[in-house]
């Protein structure tokens, strides 16, 4: 089972009690009412989905319920880091996308 | 109109389990109130309840029989075995916060004994050792398939706290785990 650190909790908390909850750092463009259908698809369906390093979103839902932000390695399924939600998007030395996994 | 006494049955009265080194039993009535308070309300309605709200993660507090247990960072799960309201103490606090009597939403089961932490784990994914779980250690997690709060109220003591709909299971689940206790 992985432990995934929850960034309120303050500690190591195993899988279970977590839900995935899609890409993280999406900004809802603020004149949403104004782009195009091809730019609200990009915004709403289109995502990364890539072979390393992936910024998600996660929610401690049997915990303290809170929505956080992880860094995930889709191959190795290996937590980076983990963060609160609002926090900047980090800046990883890791090798990114493409390269041998840390 | 019709006479008589109206008596309270909790959905796990009379049940029992367990061995010579653990007991699983339904704990008694109490009161409880979900809290959500923000960080300039916490002392305002720490001073109404008569306990002060903890703000560590996974801390708890009590003040006779009233204890608060920290959920999340701004969520508080209050439980009162005594005569007093908590809904009706908090009434008073004059800042913004919000309460819910959710006394009847919960019902708790009570296991005690060396091998408590054991049986809790065999469906609780969490570490239950005393130095990270450690005596008025509380928190949200889970019981098989179901969400409990978790409260460890002494060495080998813990209160699990479900909703009383999962009742039933929860209690099943831990009944079985007691086997070769
Ligand atoms: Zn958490």
């Amino acid at each position: 089972m992985l432990l995934i650190r929850c960034p309120y909790c303050e500690e190591e908390r195993p899988e279970l009690e977590f839900r995935h909850a899609g890409e993280a750092h999406i900004a809802r463009p603020e004149n949403i009412a104004d782009i195009s259908d091809e730019e609200f698809a990009q915004y709403f369906f289109y995502r990364d989905n890539p072979k390393g390093m992936a910024f998600e979103r996660w929610r401690h839902m049997h915990g303290c319920g809170r929505f956080f932000n992880a860094v995930r390695h889709t191959v190795t399924d290996k937590f980076v880091m983990t963060y609160k939600a609002g926090e900047p998007k980090p800046v990883l030395e890791e090798p990114q996308e493409g390269q041998s996994a840390p | 109109m019709a006479e008589g006494q109206v008596t309270r049955e909790l959905p796990l009265d009379g049940r029992f389990a367990g061995g010579a080194s653990v007991s699983v039993r339904p704990a008694g009535a109490a009161r409880r109130v979900s809290l959500r308070v923000p960080a300039e309300s916490v002392a305002a309605v720490s001073n109404s309840l008569g306990v002060e709200l903890p703000t560590r993660p996974g801390a708890s507090a009590q003040a006779g029989a009233r204890a608060v247990l920290w959920l999340g960072p701004d969520e508080w799960l209050v439980i009162e075995e005594g005569e007093r309201y908590p809904m009706a103490d908090l009434e008073g606090a004059g800042v913004l916060f919000a309460a819910v009597d959710v006394s009847h939403r919960n019902t708790a089961i009570l296991v005690t004994g060396p091998a408590a932490a054991d049986v809790l784990n065999a469906g609780c994914p969490r570490d239950l050792s005393l130095e990270t779980f450690p005596v008025s250690a509380c928190s949200r997690t889970v019981l098989g398939k179901i969400e409990i709060v978790l409260w460890r109220m002494a060495d080998d003591a813990f209160r699990v706290e479900c909703w009383r709909s999962f009742s039933d299971y929860a209690f099943d689940f831990l009944k079985d785990a007691t086997r070769g206790q």
